[in-house]
């Protein structure tokens, strides 16, 4: 089961070009979709209007290389180890639903695209990181959704309660699930593998809706908030206290009457 | 003026949906991140803007001390005890103030489970539970005698 290609196994059925073309269209469906989010939202013209009043306002200007820099760090720790989470639980399911899921599409496409059929054999490698990326998206998913949502934990709604904002994630798991137990029944292009495909569809066909876009803006928003701290402007910020022990709460014993 | 969330920078911790006193801060059902569901009942206490740890809630001064267009910023630094405000005019000027958390040191406030438990006659007591050892007055709360009453008053 975890060694051979499942994709492969639907070739019986469909030709290969197919589930490619299938692919292709959802990968426009993302494009697309961003791109309506973003003219949509008007999160560019935000992001630049921002970025314009930050340079404005800076109290020094930066140069290529520290511009450079800040991005290298806000690739490193905002993007790649999602450091803006304040709760570790929180940061730990998202680095393991993103990593699963880049793992888990980008070897599905390799699947797809470079071993469509029975006579071109997957290496097993590959079969078990799809399965790797696929379990993954499920543990974050899952933890995520079922036991720390804020909606439960903050503001006390029933855990089954479906929101609009549970479409990507939710939709997420459906791909996720339909996919291994697709899998593991042996493949094919069954019932279960219509119902994958379908959630698939929902997934990548509701970007405009669900909040797939976030992993466009959010690292622009950070990227954004380093070169704030950089460039002295702080978004308004008050500097950080320097005499904690003249202005804090340590400074002296209150005398109270 | 109320409190608003810069959709961007919240990450949808939901730190200002539990400290919110007059429970309007919510979180959004579209994008899961925070937002003031009823701006006319916030009365502008600034807990959730000093609790928020991505920084991501503004609240616009009053008027009476700085005119439209400022900006008014809080930063709480726990481990310091203190909290930073700055306010920048709209005319560029700006005041920056350090005040501490708290005027009791970190740890000293002991929890309701650590008080002795209220004993029967306590409930038809009028002072509070604790009181008046609570607020440090010796010999009970100060009381009116009956003769400082006046007839037709109470």
């Amino acid at each position: 089961m975890f060694s051979s290609n499942p994709f492969a196994t639907v070739a019986a059925a469909l030709p290969p070009a197919a589930l490619q073309a299938y692919v292709i269209l959802m990968f426009v469906l993302v494009v697309a979709g961003t791109l309506y989010d973003v003219w949509h939202k008007g999160s560019a013209r935000y992001f630049f209007e921002n970025w314009r009043r930050s340079r404005e306002r800076a109290a020094r200007a930066l140069g290529g290389g520290e511009l450079f820099s800040i991005a290298l760090q806000t690739l490193l720790v905002d993007v790649l180890a999602s450091g803006e989470f304040c709760n570790t639980r929180r940061r730990i399911a998202h680095l393991l639903t993103m990593y699963g899921f880049v793992i888990y599409v980008v070897s599905t496409a390799v699947l797809i695209f470079g071993y469509p059929t029975a006579q071109t054999p997957a290496p097993a490698a590959l079969v078990q990181l799809w399965w790797l990326g696929a379990l993954m998206v499920l543990a974050g998913g899952l933890w995520f959704w079922l036991f720390i949502r804020v909606d439960v934990l903050a503001e006390g709604h029933p855990r089954f309660r479906i929101v609009q904002a549970d479409l990507f994630i939710l939709s997420l798991l459906a791909s996720v699930v339909l996919a291994v137990l697709w899998a593991a029944a042996g493949g094919g292009a069954g019932v279960l593998f219509s119902l994958y495909l379908l959630a698939t569809a929902v997934l990548f066909g509701s970007v405009p809706w669900s909040k797939f876009a976030h992993m466009f803006f959010k690292p622009a928003a950070a990227f954004e908030k380093r070169v704030s701290q950089a460039n002295g402007t702080r978004a308004n910020l008050p500097a950080p206290a320097d005499r904690p022990e003249t202005f804090g709460s340590a400074r002296e014993l209150p005398n109270h009457y | 003026m109320p409190t608003f969330v810069y959709m961007t920078r919240c990450d949808g911790c939901g730190h200002c949906v539990d400290i919110c006193p007059s429970d309007i801060m919510h979180i959004d059902t579209t994008y899961r991140r925070a937002l003031n569901i009823e701006p006319n009942m916030c009365w502008e206490c600034y807990s959730c803007v000093k609790a928020c740890p991505q920084h991501a809630i503004d609240c616009r001064g009053y008027a009476d001390f700085a005119p439209l267009g400022h900006s008014v910023r809080a930063l709480r630094e726990e481990a310091k005890g203190t909290i930073s405000w700055r306010i920048r005019f709209r005319d560029g000027r700006e005041k920056n103030f350090v005040s501490p958390i708290r005027t009791t040191p970190w740890g000293s406030i002991p929890g309701p489970a650590e008080y002795p438990a209220p004993r029967p006659e306590d409930y038809a007591r009028p002072e509070l539970a604790h009181e008046p050892e609570a607020l440090k007055i010796e010999g009970g709360l100060p009381r009116l005698r009956p003769e400082q009453f006046r007839k037709g008053v109470v």
